[in-house]
């Protein structure tokens, strides 16, 4: 089995939102949840980098270490998934999670923020493949599923496939570092793989 | 006027040095292809230079904009480690310390025996103070140990499923729980404050052991040093688990993530220790020594209890006049 990872080439990236967008719209994700942003360092400065940054789906992620009620599972492709049944939104993985992935519906509602959210790696959630119940409805402000689940369907996640730099990359995790690597050889620079020493122990091209 | 000669010189200085300054470099470029952009930015080098790397975001969310904090894959290590072993040690420490010691030294009795007669120690108030307090007390520890041993501890027994919805329920009675706990702090705080600072009588105390650990029984006042450190311990205690647990429980309305990591560590330890302290609080309050619940549970203690452990108090009280048929009975 592949171990699917993300990869953001900042030299590529043009900030042009479109990954967030696309998740936003294949998810159906509710208001104020973001799976995926776009974070622009040194912004109208020399050095300008825009980076997509969502769940790495890290190796031996934090969040499911410290979640007190074990309900983060790793799928047989390296796919970091929560079940919303078991979350009882205490918060743990918002605190453990490098990247800021872990969202809640309800913020600083004492008590109840409401079931955990996040980037799903567009492969849905527990419940049988391509379901209702797994793509999940919006009950009370919260939406109970996980939505799409594209890798069922054989294709990668909808903010890679769309990218239009092909800034962000999406699949095994071999490939797209090999894709990396020959892209900052050729082009003789690189500002790094993001997030790939925190998430996966691991650095390419830096 | 044409410009000066002095000023024209310089110019022309100027252009020259400039010239050098492009066509240099564009020399040396040519063999090693060296791109500025690649100092620029570099992740590696923004990670060592800074805990998180920050950015702007077209979110209007403005947590949107940390893009790396790499202490949360750190914060695990204590949480999943550290914490466990201090809770541990603290807590079953504790409860070996008290069954070893009441196997040794056993209940501590009133040596003169009940004399029939008693005076109030604590009134209504300070009994429902107290017991609103102790009651949330115990929830809080258990629905907090849970969220830190529960999925080892119970998670194989119960099932995934079950121990979800009971740390769901959990979490509530710990959330909600801490309002009235938080109001039985500071009034405790308050009601015994005048009692409850150092005095010669407490070194006194503690170099005889409080009359615990040796035969004598050292005078105090209405509370003995003893009973001064639980006080100080729930106020000091209990102030900072508020505290940090208010920080967690309104995410982000006076720290980031940072800050609620820190919250968490303090408000971990804070929690076990504070736990194994009231187990010890617990035990001398009941099997640990005879006649001391009555003084929380009916209010009223026996005047040889008294005699016995807050003798000071008692010459204040009969002085007074609120100990019951005036005088003390002998001692000997």
């Amino acid at each position: 089995m592949a171990r699917m990872k993300f990869l953001c080439d900042a030299d590529r990236c043009i900030e042009c939102n479109a990954c967030v967008t696309a998740c936003k719209n294949e998810n159906d994700v509710p208001w104020g949840i973001n799976r995926r942003r776009v974070v622009t360092i040194n912004d109208g400065k020399p050095g300008e980098r825009s980076v997509s940054m969502a769940c790495m789906h890290c190796t031996d992620a934090p969040c499911a270490a410290v979640c007190p009620v074990n309900c983060f599972y790793t799928t047989a492709d390296g796919v970091v998934l929560h079940s919303k049944d078991l979350c009882i939104g205490c918060g743990y993985c918002f605190y453990a999670c490098p990247f800021g992935a872990p969202q809640y519906p309800k913020v600083g509602n004492f008590g109840s923020r409401g079931k955990m959210d996040k980037c799903t790696y567009c492969a849905g959630g527990p419940e049988a493949d391509l379901t209702p119940a797994e793509f999940g409805s919006r009950e009370n402000g919260q939406f109970t599923g996980y939505g799409s689940n594209r890798l069922a369907e054989g294709k990668l996640p909808l903010c890679a496939e769309m990218c239009s730099t092909k800034s962000l990359l999406a699949g095994d995790g071999e490939i797209i570092a090999q894709i990396f690597k020959e892209r900052v050889v050729r082009r003789g620079y690189s500002s790094g793989a993001w997030g790939w020493q925190t998430a996966y122990r691991e650095r390419i091209a830096s | 006027m044409a410009t000066s000669t002095p000023l024209r010189f310089f110019f022309a200085a100027l252009m020259l040095g400039l010239g050098l300054a492009f066509t240099v470099p564009a020399n040396a470029q040519q063999p090693n292809s060296v791109n500025p952009r690649e100092q620029s930015v570099n992740e590696q080098q923004l990670l060592k230079e800074l805990q998180k790397i920050q950015g702007r975001s077209s979110l209007p969310d403005a947590r949107a904009q940390v893009l790396e904090q790499p202490e949360g894959r750190n914060w695990r290590q204590f949480q999943q480690v550290t914490l466990r072993w201090i809770g541990m040690i603290a807590i079953l420490g504790m409860l070996a310390t008290l069954l070893l010691f009441y196997l040794i030294r056993g209940m501590v009795r009133i040596e003169a025996g009940r004399s029939g007669r008693t005076l109030v120690r604590f009134n209504a108030f300070e009994r429902f103070v107290h017991w609103m307090t102790a009651s949330c007390f115990i929830v809080l520890a258990l629905s907090g140990l849970n969220i830190t041993f529960g999925r080892e501890l119970l998670t194989p027994w119960i099932g995934p499923e079950t121990f979800a919805n009971w740390a769901q329920l959990a979490k509530y009675a710990h959330n909600y729980l801490s309002f009235p706990f938080t109001l039985g702090v500071v009034l405790m705080f308050l009601m015994w404050i005048a009692w409850n600072f150092p005095s010669g009588v407490d070194a006194k105390w503690i170099r005889e052991g409080g009359g615990i650990v040796g035969s004598k029984h050292p005078p105090a006042r209405r509370f003995n040093a003893g009973q001064k450190m639980i006080y100080w311990v729930v106020v000091l205690g209990g102030g900072a688990a508020a505290v940090t647990g208010y920080l967690l429980m309104f995410p982000f309305y006076a720290t980031d993530v940072s800050g609620m990591q820190t919250a968490q560590m303090v408000h971990g330890i804070v929690g076990v220790l504070f736990i194994a302290i009231m187990l010890a609080h617990i035990y001398i309050g009941t099997i640990g020594m005879q006649g001391a619940f009555e003084a929380m549970g009916k209010g009223e203690v026996d005047v040889n209890w008294a005699q016995q452990h807050h003798s000071l108090w008692l010459d204040k009280e009969v002085q007074k006049g609120h100990v019951r048929g005036g005088g003390v009975a002998p001692a000997e």
